[in-house]
């Protein structure tokens, strides 16, 4: 079946290599950072966590959406979205890989990293969270790759992939919980401090990952004719509102806590976030544009005439993925270590190394995704579900 | 073909395969325990938890602080002059009272307090939230109360920076040797990639002698076991009031200050 991905036009060969030569670029800056070590980045005694920590976090939100498109098919038998299910799962391969670099590449010692293994330390929420995370991969590969195997030669589903698709719905939640709980347990971090955490994560998470998916469901129509189907869209985009608007009222579920009750350890990150602090605030434009697209989005998708309007809905999930990623991919993570334990604002900017080596993660999980959906796509294709 | 060429060959193989998955012999090698031989000194000191008390008070001058510094960074191995500002590395330093206690904000505190500064150092917290998300127990907590560190087994993840409250820990963002004045060949020296702090001094500890700050400190310093109601600390705290740094985060630190 992986032959599939062997055979493509120019646009296909020529999109592969453009990735392969983006993860070329990126990889040297990475071979830079081995020998030099992080010094090479901005992150310091004070921001100890930055833009490598943070896109992992946004992605392990985007693998744990595919439960989006499973729940529906799996629990209601909602048919309409047997077409999408692969490559709802394929994304979330695709997606856990994203992660897994972005840990790796964050690491000092990266060729330590199986002392996780060897000295497996259960009190360590990070050691849950490499069971899940692989775990979740491992449940993905084998449930897409085997239904998509059987498709292939013309057979049912195989009766254990079910079983395995039950099991990776709780297990898509807990990727993401245990990822806020790698956050919200920390004593001394007040903006991370926060019950409603883990809940922020998953509605954020069930909002993007949709979005990201109906965004390149839409690209796919354009360049192989795989039609995902006007009604799949359509209800991927009232999922998508729903998680919006929950994850926009959690967010100001913070907002009330931290301003009424007028603490000034738990009101001290959102001042820097959105006003700036002690004469620092590198990220005040960007969380109002943030509040502003998640704001705007939400009158697009509200209204099912603009909603249904598959151009503004577009617009929409732009908007929407840009909100949620500076939300999470930026603020959250720099943000909490803003201001440090001792009170005071120590800033942190992304270097030109940092954005190289996240751009050579994320041209190897696009490059992932890619093979994995064309090989999903030539498979549709050769059983008839997409003329040929 | 002889022997000596079939060797290099075979090693130049099996490192270039090795290269190939990403797994350099360095790092294979870190996977392997170093065997070796430890003789516990009779001349040890044993309690059942380290703690401190630095009293405030009799830090005056900058030379007071400098003399307590340099006698931990001439000793550990530790860094000096860092270029970079943010990623220096430090084991115990001065900063002001209202940095090292931010949560006695007191917009009317006393003058002394507030061009007053004090040291900070790792807690030796008795619920060390770093010990706590160590994924790999590089940190841990020895029965003598000490927050150890073992700089070859940390993956350098940082997560214990995240949870220490204090901002107690540095990450080697770069190779240190450059920037060690006094090499102490007797002490671990790091590499770049690990995380590091203060450890008590367990080495001189272990030696039958105090910590190397409280040994600088002219009295300043105190040190002792907690546990134990004889012993100096709980003498100087029963008699004196101290505070700890934010003891509402439940980390029970064992470092105390007199005011
Ligand atoms: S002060 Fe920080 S590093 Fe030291 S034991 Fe406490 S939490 Fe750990
Ligand atoms: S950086 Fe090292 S000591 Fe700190 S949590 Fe990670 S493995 Fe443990």
């Amino acid at each position: 079946m992986l032959e599939k991905a062997f055979y493509g036009d120019k646009k296909y060969w020529t999109w592969v290599i453009f990735l392969l030569i983006l993860m070329g670029i990126g990889s040297i800056a990475y071979i830079y950072q081995l020998r030099h070590g992080l010094m090479v980045t901005g992150m310091g005694r004070d921001v100890s966590w930055g833009f490598y920590i943070a896109q992992f976090t946004y992605f392990v939100g985007v693998a744990a959406s595919a439960v989006m498109v499973v729940i529906p098919l799996y629990l209601h038998n909602y048919k309409k979205f047997e077409k999408v299910v692969t490559f709802a799962e394929f994304m979330a391969v695709a997606a856990v890989m994203i992660c897994l670099g972005f840990i790796i590449v964050d690491l000092g010692q990266p060729q330590r990293l199986f002392n996780v293994l060897f000295h497996p330390t259960p009190h360590s929420i990070l050691f849950y969270d490499m069971i899940v995370l692989n775990g979740y991969l491992l449940l993905n590969i084998l449930i897409s790759w085997n239904n998509l195997h059987a498709d292939y030669k013309r057979v049912p589903h195989p009766k254990w992939t079910k079983v395995l698709a039950y099991i990776s719905i709780p297990w898509a939640f807990s990727i993401h919980t245990v990822t806020a709980f790698l956050y919200q347990g920390l004593p001394g971090r007040h903006f991370w401090l926060s019950a409603i955490m883990a809940a922020r994560f998953l509605s954020s998470a069930f909002c993007s990952g949709p979005a990201i998916l109906v965004l390149l469901l839409l690209i796919l129509k354009k360049v192989t004719k795989f039609d995902p189907g006007e009604e799949a869209i359509r209800t991927l985009a009232k999922i998508i509102t729903y998680a919006m608007i929950i994850n926009v009222f959690f967010y100001s579920l913070e907002l009330f806590t931290a301003f009424y009750s007028n603490i000034p350890e738990h009101k001290a990150t959102f001042i820097y976030l959105f006003k700036g602090l002690q004469g620092h605030g590198s990220l005040v434009g960007w969380m109002w544009v943030m509040a502003i697209s998640g704001l705007a989005c939400l009158i697009i998708l509200i209204p099912p005439k603009f909603r249904n309007n598959q151009d503004l809905l577009v617009v929409a999930l732009i908007l929407l993925i840009l909100a949620t990623w500076i939300d999470k991919g930026l603020g959250l993570v720099v943000g909490g270590f803003i201001p440090n334990p001792f009170g005071k604002v120590v800033e942190y900017r992304p270097t030109v190394y940092e954005l190289l080596i996240a751009m050579m993660v994320y041209s190897m999980g696009l490059f992932i995704l890619t093979i994995l959906w064309k090989v999903g796509v030539g498979v549709k294709r050769e059983v008839g579900e997409i003329p040929k | 073909m002889d022997n000596k060429r079939r060797k290099i060959l075979k090693f130049a193989a099996v490192s270039a395969a090795l290269g190939f998955t990403g797994l350099p012999i360095e790092g294979l090698a870190s996977y392997f325990p170093k065997i070796g031989k430890y003789v516990r000194s009779d001349k040890e000191k044993k309690a059942k938890q380290w703690a401190m008390v630095i009293d405030t008070r009799k830090f005056k001058t900058k030379e007071d602080f400098k003399r307590v510094i340099e006698a931990c960074n001439s000793i550990h191995n530790v860094p000096e002059d860092i270029p970079n500002k943010k990623q220096e590395i430090k084991w115990i330093w001065e900063d002001e009272f209202e940095h090292v206690f931010p949560d006695q904000e007191n917009p009317f505190l006393a003058e002394r307090y507030k061009d007053q500064e004090v040291l900070s150092l790792c807690n030796h917290c008795q619920h060390p939230p770093c010990v706590r998300v160590c994924p790999t127990q590089a940190t841990f907590k020895r029965s003598d109360g000490i927050v150890m560190m073992d700089f070859h087994r940390c993956i350098g993840c940082r997560y214990c920076m995240a949870a220490c409250p204090y901002g107690s820990r540095s990450f080697n963002f770069r190779d240190p040797a450059p920037y060690v004045k006094h090499k102490n060949p007797d002490f671990p020296t790091r590499m770049r990639g690990v995380v590091e702090k203060c450890l008590f001094c367990y080495e001189r500890l272990a030696d039958g002698k105090m910590p190397a700050c409280v040994e600088a400190s002219n009295g300043a310093m105190i040190f002792g076991d907690l546990m134990d109601p004889n012993s100096e600390v709980r003498k100087v705290l029963r008699e004196n009031y101290t505070i700890v740094r934010k003891p509402e985060l439940g980390t029970e630190p064992c470092v105390f200050y007199i005011i």
